[in-house]
């Protein structure tokens, strides 16, 4: 170990990230895009108007989707800050960061559609139970987050306490799942994950499933691509990160970066020694 | 199923609803994507900027 990089360690390098998304993106945003249109043809064409919710249902094929984003991506912020703060690897606080951003605005869209389509079914757009009170609050969370990130000059500094607050907070999502079940709520129960299949048409499951495909792979694109920036940003005067901002980044000039990253994490031995 | 476009606006009386919150997931979606994809250019730019310097400065140096 001594005097000698990780080999794996060169997986996290900046410029490694930077050339895998390059390639992966490109095909994300057509994927996505596909998903959301057969989504929408079945959930607006193929899954009739529910018995007792109307047309209104439709507005779970948008509601379940965010809201179980706004919950899978927190959890991926709080996984990304652990290994910062344990392991000091910078790209795993270039994902954090990204994910945020977009962590925040799905909690947000879940937070809008769920008012519209509580409204017409409940009566009113907002009550403080359990499950609402919690998201609201995972929303606070990604805000907070991204707050505490940007307050600090030193940006390891902020990356840390940052992410500290992000691991803190993940308590607040198996609140979110489970508090239709652990409390009287007026939020409806679980209609998907039931071990005993779902309560829905197959139609409306179809378009369902379609549209949390969308969200996923959007969500996945649009995370790679910021962290992709932030990466090019934070290394700006790196040969890779000029080379890339011209899109001419060569294999050689990805491994001699990746290299570099991968003795610069090196952690110090017990003996103090890198 | 549907009876016409009108019809179709119409969501069976839930049209502010259900066309408010799809609307509202568009426009998140598409500001999401276009400020990310503003930010890109900007740092690109500002990359480009440097590297052009730097390689001035490198041609600079080579002739005296």
């Amino acid at each position: 170990m001594k005097g000698r990089s990780i080999p794996w360690l060169k997986f996290t390098a900046p410029a490694s990230f930077y050339a895998l998304a390059q390639r992966l993106v490109p095909w994300l945003w057509p994927a996505a895009a596909l998903c959301a249109i057969a989504g929408l043809y079945m959930g607006f064409f193929v899954a009739p108007p529910d018995h007792q919710q109307g047309d209104a249902y439709r507005i779970l094929f948008i509601h379940v989707p965010t809201a179980w984003m706004g919950m899978l991506l927190y959890l991926l912020l709080a996984v990304y800050g652990a290994i910062f703060l344990v392991w000091r690897i910078k790209m795993a606080d270039i994902m954090a960061r990204a994910i945020a951003p977009t962590g925040a605005l799905m909690t947000f869209l879940s937070l809008w559609t769920g008012a519209l389509w509580g409204a017409p079914t409940w009566g009113t757009f907002w009550v403080w139970d359990a499950r609402l009170t919690s998201t609201l609050i995972l929303l606070f969370l990604f805000l907070g987050y991204m707050a505490l990130h940007a307050a600090s000059d030193d940006r390891e500094k902020g990356g840390r306490a940052a992410s500290l607050l992000a691991i803190v907070g993940a308590v607040n999502v198996p609140i979110i799942y489970f508090s239709v079940e652990w409390w009287y709520n007026l939020h409806q129960g679980v209609s998907v994950m039931r071990s005993d299949g779902p309560s829905m048409a197959d139609s409306m499951v179809a378009a369902l499933l379609l549209m949390i495909a969308a969200f996923w792979i959007y969500a996945g694109a649009v995370v790679l691509r910021r962290a992709q920036v932030e990466a090019l940003s934070r290394e700006p005067r790196t040969e890779w990160a000029q080379a890339a901002a011209v899109g001419r980044l060569t294999r050689d000039q990805r491994q001699r970066a990746a290299a570099d990253t991968a003795l610069d994490q090196q952690p110090l031995g017990p003996e103090g020694e890198a | 199923m549907w009876d016409g476009i009108g019809d179709f606006l119409a969501m069976g009386g839930y049209a502010p609803y259900v066309w408010g919150a799809f609307g509202m997931v568009a426009l998140g979606l598409l500001l999401e994507g276009l400020l990310l994809a503003r930010r890109r250019r900007q740092v690109r730019a500002r990359l480009q900027r440097q590297s052009r310097r730097r390689s001035a400065a490198a041609a600079h140096n080579q002739g005296e």
